[in-house]
């Protein structure tokens, strides 16, 4: 009798079918998109072979949008309706902008998050982003002649819930199947660390263009571990070239108004602090309208003023090592990331504190990229990818806010994710019939020094006297970092739960709006990409049920079996219907008829995994 | 073992405080191999959502098991002597006289020096407190002391927290 074959768990039922996996990172100043081909992970090049795609989009009142280089060379130009930078809008309100009139936008105040007023309307950083995102899904599908199956979507590790739900939201705006949000730090240190072979603790400093991260992590085989993290998710490249500018300005007593005017002063003093991680003096040079600017600057005098936000990145890595219990001589080696690493005095910074030369062996403008699809590739159960096993943590604590306007601490920083914790409450006041949970993420002990997620009520708690109601609310925070909220009243049998998806303004109606208006209507119907969406979903539903069934089928009795197979039967009917919903109402009922039947295949396959390994040992 | 396995069923090893923390950490990754979501990426809805369960429950021993203070909570608590820090506060009396000395030593301290040389003493007294717990939990098998002890060192805990964040202040 012929062996069946069957497929090992997690990997692609058809070993000949490749998905196509990629790692974007989503980046302040630029973005790019990698993928691992014949075994190697490489950042895509667009057709005139550059991988770098500057994180900025033109919109133009023809309804068109220009993206990357296009949009750049025009920002002086066009400054109100050329968008760079909006990372660091990301699920932030206007109150959050610091020095919002140095910036040549028209801001629009929005719940949730801010918006810019440009010739094609208010757009939100969500919008933009997913832009940008699209772009490079186009790329990868041109290079790759075929759809991308999933991307891990890199965010900095400081980010938090509302800029990761932000980020997770532009994706899936932009047609992405998001595997998984990975920290950039943590990506970073995939990339390394399997290019070296490098075991033990090492720390990434990322100074990017809008945001710091600096992480520990422990590495051994195939093994990331982060143990702490920190950073601060508004202090990048952009503040150095901000306080530069300011500083030129102040030397020739200029007052810039215009958003062109602006604009111009900003890309100027990049442009010279470029220029004086390699030179010592520079010009910083541009046109304005009330004449030409041109400031002549020292690299002592540029440091000097830079040193401020170089400290504040220190004070951050001093903070990270206290977290972690660990003394900065027992760290193996510095991986420095992000472009703005390449100023001469953050390298200078880092090694000496550290006592040691930081790592700048790795391209800090790929690195990111790179670690995020060879993540996406092991994901995506792609054969011959690498074993990876990432355990990361929260940047930020989470809690509540209680009586008198405290925090009460539900999920501590570094935390390994997934995680959850929950909390009992009572009431305050005889026949208390409900309470308000505000949930509020950050370090400080007051609520109004921490970031607001979210706010809902618990109705219908049946009166009591104060204090005899006990309402349990439970904090969940899954692999992407992304949290979730319940509450339920546990006395005399009443229970009411109800479930929060913090999403910072974004409602479901308005995520539709923006999906109709997008870009994708223009290549597709919405209805028609939804219904394939639908379909590629029951589909890889199917093959995994399959699988499954093939593999530990004898878990199940007979009657279990049936039931399952009628499941997979209707699902495969329902493939024929051209109703997005019914599919996807016969996946979801395909996936809670199987709970049982996962869980027992999980209890098998950690008994066997482990009594191997066991063996292994003796 | 299964989800409702306790903490030292999972990590396979015998419920006591003593405890060799490099196999812990082997165990934990191991564990993690196998339920870690980022393995059932592939695998449907319900696949994801019992790793999810199982991620979330390994992280919770492991955070348990590797405090010690929590790992000696816990065993209490399995040999049916809750801790309940918020309505029993019984604890050694001599520790209470301790713990107002070094409300006062904080409240006059001046110096980083003062507030270091406070931390060290803190940090001496939880190590042999953390002995006594040990010898009280593995050795005599006396969870009532046990928990006592429990309680007096959540006490320092607390205390060695508000002394980091005095140094911190202090520009440590």
């Amino acid at each position: 009798m012929a062996l069946l074959q069957i497929s090992e768990p997690g990997g692609a039922p058809d070993p000949h079918q490749r998905r196509i996996a990629i790692g974007i990172d989503l980046g302040t100043t630029h973005s790019l998109v990698a993928a691992v081909r014949h075994g190697v992970a490489e950042c895509l090049p667009d057709a005139s072979g550059r991988a770098i795609l500057p994180s900025a989009v033109r919109y133009l009142s023809d309804g068109k949008r220009q993206i990357g280089a296009a949009a750049l060379s025009e920002a002086a130009v066009d400054p109100r309706n050329t968008l760079v930078s909006v990372k660091r809008f990301m699920g932030r309100g206007l109150a959050d902008i610091e020095h919002p009139e140095r910036l040549p936008y028209e801001f629009v105040d929005a719940p949730g998050m801010v918006r810019m007023q440009t010739v094609a309307g208010i757009k939100s950083p969500v919008e933009v982003s997913a832009e940008i995102l699209a772009t490079l899904r186009f790329r990868a599908e041109d290079t790759f002649d075929d759809d991308v199956f999933g991307a891990v979507v890199t965010v900095p590790a400081y980010f938090d819930d509302a800029q990761r739900q932000a980020t997770k939201d532009a994706a899936q705006l932009a047609g992405l199947n998001v595997l998984r949000l990975i920290s950039e730090p943590t990506a970073a240190a995939i990339a390394y660390g399997l290019e070296n072979g490098s075991e033990g603790l090492y720390a990434v400093y990322d100074l990017g263009g809008g945001t710091f991260d600096i992480s520990l992590l422990r590495l051994a085989a195939g093994v990331f571990e982060v143990v702490a993290t920190g950073g601060d998710s508004a202090l990048g490249g952009d503040d150095f070239d901000a306080a530069l500018a300011a500083w030129a300005l102040g030397e020739v007593r200029l007052d810039v108004r215009t958003p062109q005017d602006k604009r111009a002063v900003l890309v100027a003093a990049r442009a010279t602090k470029e220029k004086l991680s390699s030179a010592d003096h520079a010009t910083l040079a541009c046109p304005l309208a009330q004449g030409e600017l041109a400031v002549r600057v020292s690299r002592a005098q540029f440091d000097a003023l830079a040193q401020p936000l170089l400290a504040r990145t220190m004070t951050a890595v001093r903070k990270v090592l206290r977290d972690a219990k660990v003394d900065k001589t027992e760290v193996q080696g510095v991986v420095m990331v992000g472009g703005s690493t390449r100023m001469p005095m953050v390298q200078t910074a880092v090694g000496s504190f550290f006592a040691q030369p930081p790592l700048t062996n790795l391209n800090p403008d790929e690195v990111v990229a790179l670690g995020a699809a060879i993540q996406a590739n092991a994901l995506a159960g792609n054969a011959g990818a690498d074993e990876l096993l990432l355990l990361d943590v929260i940047a930020l604590s989470l809690g509540l806010e209680t009586m008198g306007g405290l925090v009460e601490r539900i999920i501590p920083r570094n935390s390994t994710i997934p995680t959850a914790r929950a909390q009992d409450f009572t009431t305050f006041k005889d026949g208390q019939t409900a309470i308000a949970i505000h949930v509020v993420q950050g370090e400080r002990e007051v609520v109004a020094d921490c970031r607001s997620l979210a706010r809902f009520e618990l109705r219908g708690i049946p009166p009591m006297v104060a204090g005899a109601a006990r309402v349990r609310v439970s904090f969940a925070v899954d692999a992407d970092g992304l949290l979730n909220v319940t509450a339920r009243e546990e006395t005399s049998g009443v229970e009411s739960a109800i479930s929060v998806k913090p999403s910072y303004g974004l409602g479901d109606d308005e995520i539709a709006r923006m999906l109709t208006e997008s870009f994708s209507t223009a290549e597709a119907d919405m209805i028609e990409r939804s219904l394939r969406e639908s379909r590629v979903e029951a589909e890889r539903m199917l093959l995994a049920t399959r699988a499954a069934l093939a593999a530990d089928g004898d878990l199940l009795r007979a009657d279990e079996r049936d039931a399952i197979e009628r499941l997979l039967f209707q699902l495969n009917a329902s493939r024929e219907i051209s109703d997005h919903h019914a599919i996807d109402a016969a996946v979801e009922a395909l996936a809670k008829g199987t709970e049982a039947f996962a869980a027992e295949r999980m209890n098998r396959s950690i008994r066997v995994a482990l009594a191997g390994r066991s063996v292994d040992e003796i | 073992m299964n989800l409702a396995s306790t903490d030292f069923e999972l990590f396979e090893i015998s419920p006591r405080f003593a405890l060799d923390r490099s196999a812990l950490d082997a165990r934990w990754i191991a564990l993690q191999a196998e339920v870690h979501p980022d393995k059932f990426v592939t695998q449907g809805g319900a696949a994801q959502r019992v790793a999810m369960q199982w991620a979330v429950r390994v992280n919770e021993a492991y955070r348990r098991l590797k405090d010690p203070l929590e790992r000696a909570a816990y065993l209490c608590e399995l040999n049916g002597v809750p801790i309940e820090a918020e309505s029993n506060t019984a604890m050694p009396t001599d520790f209470l006289m301790q713990q107002m000395a070094w409300r006062e030593s904080l409240d006059d301290a001046e110096t980083v020096e003062q507030v270091a040389a406070l931390a060290e003493e803190v940090a001496a007294h939880e190590r042999s407190a953390l002995d006594e717990l040990r010898i009280a939990l593995d050795d005599r098998g006396d969870h009532v002391t046990a928990a006592k002890q429990v309680r007096a060192l959540m006490f320092s805990e607390r205390f060695a927290r508000d002394v980091d964040q005095r140094l911190e202040a202090l520009g440590q």
